[in-house]
């Protein structure tokens, strides 16, 4: 494991910024930690890159702890590079700016010269150089702040929130860097987003970072699909989360009243237990007539809303309870789906994540 | 006005025909000032830094008390360092009261708080994400803080040009300290005073012209340093488009 990060605490005054965190990353892999703004992620990766030091807690770099002694937080420093999330730059030309972490480590003449070359290629910059790197757009910035942090090849690579304050575009530029460049070198990154599904797009491990706590980690899939708590459901996208109680129980196929209606799926937990029911809009299909189908939960419902973005269509229900379902823009078009449309919903057991209150 | 007029003709030939007295007098002003200036860059802009980059108790005090000795009055440093340097005085021993060496340490004296405060302005401006980048990009304590003052090295600059200045135009310090001996303390605003007082309106302004001519270079290369890098930029917007 090249970082562990052990029951760390930190306050700024009376405020508390970090609860209890306990975060392990192995070496390689790309960890990417999501959460609302305020959550505490910068917070979180100043104190790994040891920006500052925690309150309470400790942190471990290859195995060794990381104490207040300067010369070890410096040795342990420089094999770590960050990038922030507001794109900066020394009103120096992209070449020096690429070149600082090398120059401070002594490093001079052809291979100091033929890495920075190397890096700004990489980063498509080359050509470059010698622009003052203050004139450069958000997302020119943040690529040459890329390049300065790859070219020292650090072990660990700190991201916070690299692509916060850029357009899509430049957004885009960004994770390819990070797929393509990145993830095939020998480099382990530790990123923070805001987004959820560039961290799915992205990350081998996340963890869920709310209210300064992690309570959940794991791979996209499991984030995504079986959320551990309502806030986590809700944060990472699951828009239909109802409150019910288990009302049977047969082999692990459940069923949940949710105010009247009644919903099953697949879980193990007793009889009268209230739990949350959360389904994906994305796991939820519409039609017209009620079709004979797989699906274990069909309700009838009324449109109350539709909001049309890019491909896609949010279609709002109210079917005795409000469901949220995803389906793509030419299919709302070619069912003529309007406000007041009744219709019918349906959705597998196997879509439904159960969880306890 | 018309003896004023004369009096300007005649300073003006007296600077282009090469007047020696005025000559010598200019080199010594400039070496006393130039050479305080130096000494006050080397030792203030350094404490600048420190006070700036360290947190201690006190701290808003003491930059409060630096920025209201911008206008220390020359005649009470001046009083000072006479005190300080006379026979009977701490220093007296070194024997320099009177001489250009005096001068410059009363210079020096006067203008540290501006060397002081505007450097600490100066890094105040820039961004915290500055030092924050060197320091994660493996940067030792000295190497961020030399990364901070070269993001600030445009307005370092300008506080160094404006402590010249005032170095070059105060009177009553070079009077106290210096004397105004003729030949060896005797500089370009005590000249002034004292061929005023004499009636030699022609040699007063041609040293007064010198004085403003050296006064309007310092601005002009202050607004220079500052306006270099707004072109830096401008160029190099340019030079994409």
């Amino acid at each position: 494991m090249l970082l562990k990060v052990e029951r760390i605490h930190h306050r700024y005054g009376k405020a508390e910024i970090l609860k209890n965190i306990d975060l392990g990353i192995e070496r390689g892999e790309v960890f990417i930690t999501i959460g609302p703004t305020g959550s505490g992620k910068t917070t979180l990766l100043r104190l790994i890159g040891l920006l500052e030091k925690p309150t309470s807690g400790n942190i471990y770099f290859d195995g060794h702890r990381v104490t207040d002694s300067e010369g070890q937080r410096l040795a342990v420093r420089r094999r770590m590079a960050m990038v922030s999330q507001k794109p900066t730059a020394f009103n120096a030309s992209v070449y020096d700016n690429v070149a600082y972490g090398l120059r401070i480590r002594k490093e001079r003449g052809p291979s100091l010269h033929r890495k920075v070359m190397n890096a700004l290629e990489t980063v498509e910059l080359a050509g470059y150089e010698k622009r003052n790197a203050r004139t450069l757009s958000g997302g020119e910035t943040q690529r040459v702040a890329l390049a300065r942090a790859m070219v020292i090849e650090p072990e660990l690579l700190l991201l916070d929130e690299p692509t916060a304050n850029l357009d899509p575009v430049s957004t885009s530029h960004i994770e390819k860097l990070v797929t393509d460049v990145i993830k095939k070198s020998d480099m382990t990154v530790l990123m923070s987003t805001h987004d959820m599904y560039q961290g799915q797009r992205l990350a081998d491990r996340m963890g869920v970072l709310i209210g300064g706590e992690i309570p959940q980690t794991g791979n996209p899939d499991e984030i995504f699909n079986t959320p551990r708590s309502k806030k986590i459901a809700e944060f990472v996208g699951v828009e239909n989360v109802l409150k019910g109680l288990i009302t049977s129980n047969e082999d692990g196929l459940i069923t949940v009243d949710v105010g009247g209606a009644i919903l099953e799926a697949l879980a193990n937990l007793d009889i009268g237990r209230e739990v949350c029911a959360c389904i994906r809009p994305e796991e939820i299909t519409l039609a017209r007539a009620k079709d004979s189908t797989s699906a274990r939960n069909t309700f009838s419902g009324e449109i109350t809303h539709i909001v049309l973005f890019g491909p896609l269509a949010r279609v709002e229900l109210d079917c005795g309870f409000p469901l949220v379902a995803l389906i793509t823009k030419k299919s709302a078009e070619e069912m003529n789906l309007q406000t007041g449309t009744r219709l019918y919903a349906s959705f597998k057991a196997t879509g439904v994540h159960v969880i306890r209150k | 006005m018309q003896e004023i007029a004369d009096a300007f003709v005649i300073a003006v030939k007296m600077i282009f025909t090469g007047d020696p007295e005025v000559y010598a007098i200019t080199a010594r002003t400039l070496e006393i000032s130039i050479s305080s200036t130096l000494i006050a860059m080397l030792l203030f802009v350094p404490l600048g830094c420190l006070i700036y980059f360290n947190n201690f108790r006190g701290k808003g005090l003491l930059i409060s008390i630096i920025q209201t000795s911008y206008s220390l009055p020359t005649v009470f440093v001046g009083l000072l360092v006479f005190l300080a340097f006379s026979r009977a005085g701490p220093l007296g021993a070194f024997g320099i009261l009177f001489t250009p060496q005096v001068m410059v340490i009363g210079q020096v004296i006067l203008i540290s708080p501006i060397v002081t405060g505007l450097t600490i302005s100066a890094l105040s401006g820039i961004s915290p994400a500055i030092r924050d980048t060197a320091v994660s990009l493996g940067a030792t304590r000295s190497q961020s803080v030399w990364a901070v003052l070269r993001e600030a090295r445009y307005a370092v600059l300008t506080a160094i040009l404006v402590a010249f200045g005032r170095a070059i135009s105060e009177v009553g310090l070079a009077i106290m300290v210096g004397g105004n001996i003729r030949g060896f303390t005797r500089v370009l605003t005590t000249a002034m005073a004292l061929e005023t007082q004499m009636g030699n309106i022609e040699l007063s302004m041609a040293l007064g012209i010198i004085l403003v001519v050296l006064a309007l270079i310092v601005t002009v290369l202050a607004n220079r340093f500052l306006k270099v890098k707004e072109a830096d930029v401008a160029q190099s917007r340019a030079h994409t488009s």
